[in-house]
């Protein structure tokens, strides 16, 4: 199982990105996303925004569970109150895991937006919330 | 001949994992997962607690209030500040307004994440008014709005109503300034929170005369079109 994950401010401007493995059963939490799929992957969570878009207005949980399709893929999205998007492309149906996981990231991103030197759609290039969000997947996923 | 475990041997290569350096045949660690721990050793610069914004709690500050003199002081240095860079009174407001704006953007995200797993987001108007009015008033002032109104001659224009707001309560403005009302702060974090939530609109403060309420202070929501026009599919 791989993972993709990506945080995109509220102009679709990806402001976060990382990949990881899965770390239950035995893996060793290293993505193993085929060459050639790798770039696929932006372009799918990027085609994901859309759908985001319709969902968000009917839902008005924080979290939108899966809300996209591609081949055997899924991609997740967890909206934050300030309209950042929290995507996560993966390859198994888990609903709950990812629930938690979003919800540590989120916690970590408040915090970078309480720093008041971060503004709203800046790129995150901390890499304390870096190790944050690897140790969430690491617990998590 | 030499030993292979000796930490000077030459087929040990070195590594900042020191059971490696030790010479003991071990997996090499995954790439990924040094990196970070070997940067973070020498380019980050940490203070003097070695605490990061990333170790305080995000609740830790939900009840605890600041001082209103001090709140007072350092409010009219902000309107000072603001004052020097400016030549009117709309430039003055406007400054103002960017300064609340940037608190509002963080407390839209701080306040729904202290719900806890029962948040929602608002997708209606009414909705994310009565969180303003309530929920972000009473975090800011302790109390929430004295009214909330809608506008009888526009359909989106929205009137938030404070008898007495909390910034303005030490601000004498002198005469030839009477149309500053440096509630527009507060202006500005309602602003920024509406539009954080993607109701684009514009807010601003006026002071209405009223015999019983000196101070009375309106903000004055105007949404966009597009506002309006969602409102009116969701329905």
């Amino acid at each position: 199982m791989s993972f993709y994950f990506a945080i995109i401010g509220t102009k679709d401007n990806p402001i976060y990105e990382c990949e990881f493995g899965t770390s239950k059963q035995g893996g060793d939490g290293i993505a193993r996303w085929p060459e050639d799929q790798r770039p696929m992957n932006q372009f799918i969570l990027h085609s994901a925004l859309d759908i985001v878009e319709e969902v968000q207005w009917v839902q008005r949980e924080l979290y939108l569970k899966t809300v996209d399709r591609f081949n055997n893929l899924m991609v997740s999205c967890f909206l934050s109150a300030g309209n950042i998007k929290f995507l996560l492309l993966h390859d198994t149906k888990i609903e709950d895991p990812i629930r938690q996981f979003f919800t540590d990231v989120h916690e970590v991103y408040i915090k970078t937006l309480m720093n008041p030197f971060y503004e709203v759609d800046m790129r995150i290039t901390s890499m304390v919330f870096d190790a944050r969000v690897r140790a969430a997947a690491k617990k998590y996923l | 001949m030499s030993n292979l475990n000796a930490p000077n041997s030459p087929f040990v290569p070195f590594s900042p994992n020191p059971s490696i350096q030790s010479g003991v045949p071990t997996a090499t660690p995954p790439l990924s997962a040094s990196k970070p721990a070997q940067l973070g050793s020498s380019n980050l610069r940490y203070a003097s607690s070695r605490k990061s914004i990333y170790d305080r709690h995000l609740n830790r500050t939900q009840r605890s209030e600041l001082s209103k003199a001090s709140f007072a002081f350092l409010f009219g240095e902000m309107i000072q500040y603001a004052q020097k860079q400016v030549s009117g009174i709309q430039d003055l407001e406007k400054k103002l307004n960017i300064q609340g704006y940037a608190i509002g953007q963080r407390l839209l995200e701080l306040l729904l994440y202290r719900e806890g797993r029962s948040a929602k987001r608002e997708t209606r108007v009414l909705g994310i008014l009565q969180f303003i009015a309530q929920t972000l008033y009473r975090h800011l002032f302790g109390k929430p709005a004295d009214g909330l109104e809608k506008s009888r001659e526009h359909e989106d224009e929205y009137m938030l109503i404070d008898h007495d707001p909390v910034v303005n309560s030490h601000i004498s403005v002198p005469k030839e300034m009477s149309q500053l009302n440096c509630a527009a702060f507060v202006a500005g974090i309602i602003e920024a929170v509406l539009d954080g939530s993607l109701f684009p609109c514009r807010v601003t403060a006026h002071s209405v005369f009223s015999e019983q309420f000196p101070s009375k202070t309106v903000f004055l929501i105007k949404f966009e079109e597009s506002v309006l026009e969602r409102e009116a599919v969701l329905q």
